[in-house]
């Protein structure tokens, strides 16, 4: 599989989660002694478990004792909130109470916003130039945008549907037989079979590739059919307004088209127009290759997305090329 | 479990030395979370992909915690910042080779290392107020369950109750609550608000 290594250890949220499990547990529910034996059976897994326990247990400790949250007589509280001034012992504790009651009166009236986030509905995700975010959903499926990128999703209990507006994302799908996770992207539309895979779209073209599982590839309309496909790992499909073709990628060239989700833009003997282009997706200060003698040229190496400065002064000194700045436009010449 | 008497490793003279796992637990909270806020912010400036920051965090913190058992680092901040540069660029080096100069803008690892540690004074003000901020920021539900626990001292089981929700659902918003107020705790969320 393509992504072992990056899949190989367990998500830090994950463990947090489950270390802020027990320690509630532990610290607010009844606790036996078989419990603590399966806390520590859980602690001695992995020294990972046991640091997100200690951070957390730490964390909830100087909560407690900075806010002096813990305990305070529970009528001084109903004093605090009838407006009644009560005999401050010291200054933190009536304050701090008083905003807990508050906040508590306000948890009231939140709740009704609670039920709203809380009920399905659409939203829309975007992120401006140079921007790159993960959106987790409830049913464990993330999406993670790349910049200049903007989908909406519909995540209901009937249906999971995400609209591909623009941009380039990376799907990671909870598969479920049921409901199946649809990707429309214009008039072409790819369907999760229990997937990782990643879309771009572009103005003139669609490119969906497949890291594991296999999506089904066709069109959003029954109406207007166009070419469909079974596209599987390492599977590459291009859509232009009328065509589709399929190629095999291998698994580094897969990573490669992904590096943007650890920052880094990866050439490997790219033609310097390519890079340029790739680099003005991500920055706001446009490279712009004067010439085409100099567009033919070829780079290779790992550049961080956002620095075009960088990527600049290695081709003027690598290259040997003339670097200019003109506006807000980085022109590159002989 | 340990029946090591406490004195034995108290103070900071057996620098160098193995240590147990509960003073290898006690190291950690002592001198490595109090860092916490300068090395997410390490991180943040120095790795482009936000959601993978706390497996960064989590993968430095193994990577210390690991090396502590065998020997305790004599310079706990510097030790903590170069683990995590280092992190970064075995992490950047994965798919490919990094430009020299990308390697060189993560030396002003140098600037954190040597920048003066948090006043302990001005922090704990500023912390009280990044912790109301934090209770503020957790969603309502969750905040009640949170308060009925710390302020009126409720019980999971009685918190269920007052609220009229499963006890399941109590616990998921405890836990959400103490994953909050740690992060703020420790100085990273409150960053950006």
């Amino acid at each position: 599989m393509s992504d072992v290594k990056e899949e190989k250890f367990t998500p830090a949220a994950d463990i947090e989660a489950q270390a802020a499990s027990w320690l509630q547990r532990r610290r607010y529910w009844s606790w036996s002694d078989d419990d603590q034996v399966a806390l520590e059976a859980w602690l001695d897994e992995s020294l990972a478990h046991s640091i997100a326990y200690w951070r957390l247990d730490a964390g909830l400790g100087r909560a407690e004792r900075l806010a002096a949250l813990r305990n305070p007589a529970p009528d001084q509280a109903r004093l605090a909130f009838s407006g009644q001034d009560s005999q401050p012992r010291n200054r933190i504790f009536p304050t701090l109470t008083r905003i807990a009651v508050a906040l508590a009166v306000a948890a009231v009236l939140g709740a009704a916003t609670a039920l709203f986030l809380l009920r399905p509905h659409d939203r829309t995700f975007s992120t401006p130039v140079g921007g790159h975010e993960t959106v987790a959903f409830a049913d464990g499926s993330k999406i993670e945008l790349n910049t200049d990128t903007v989908l909406r999703t519909r995540m209901t209990t009937e249906q999971r549907v995400v609209w591909l507006d623009k941009g380039e994302a990376y799907f990671q799908v909870k598969h479920d037989p049921v409901h199946p996770f649809i990707v429309i992207a214009g008039d072409r539309r790819v369907t999760d079979l229990g997937t990782a895979f990643v879309m771009r779209r572009d103005s003139a073209r669609l490119k969906v590739a497949v890291m594991q599982g296999r999506v089904w590839f066709d069109a959003s309309n029954r109406q207007k059919p166009l070419q469909s496909a079974l596209l599987t790992p390492g599977d590459v499909a291009t859509a232009t307004a009328g065509a589709m073709l399929v190629t095999k990628d291998t698994d580094r060239a897969l990573k490669t088209n992904l590096s943007w989700r650890h920052g880094v833009l990866i050439f490997k003997y790219t033609p310097l127009a390519d890079a340029a282009a790739e680099f003005n997706r991500y920055n706001r200060q446009k490279l712009v290759v004067a010439d085409p003698a100099v567009a033919q040229l070829t780079i290779y190496g790992t550049f961080p997305t956002n620095n075009v400065e960088l990527f600049s002064r290695v081709v003027r000194d690598v290259l040997g090329l003339h670097v200019r700045a003109n506006g807000d436009d980085i022109v590159i010449s002989h | 479990m340990s029946e090591t008497p406490e004195m034995e490793f108290e103070g900071v003279r057996r620098r160098g030395e193995a240590m147990s796992p509960s003073e290898v637990a006690a190291w950690f909270v002592r001198e490595v979370l109090p860092l916490e806020g300068i090395l997410m912010q390490y991180l943040h400036h120095n790795w482009r992909n936000q959601s993978d920051i706390t497996d960064l965090r989590q993968e430095v913190y193994v990577r210390i915690c690991e090396s502590a058992r065998q020997r305790l680092p004599d310079h706990t901040k510097r030790f903590v910042l170069t683990t995590a540069r280092n992190l970064i660029i075995n992490r950047m080096r994965h798919e490919h080779v990094v430009p020299i100069e990308a390697v060189a803008d993560l030396d002003a690892l140098g600037l954190a290392i040597d920048a003066p540690g948090p006043d302990q004074i001005v922090m704990a003000r500023d912390e009280l107020r990044r912790l109301q901020a934090a209770l503020d920021r957790l969603p309502p539900r969750c905040r009640e369950a949170v308060i009925l626990a710390h302020v009126e001292g409720l019980s999971g089981q009685e918190i269920a109750q007052r609220m009229n929700i499963a006890q399941a659902t109590v616990s998921e918003h405890l836990a959400n609550g103490i994953r909050g107020l740690t992060d703020v705790v420790f100085g990273d969320r409150g960053r950006n608000p």
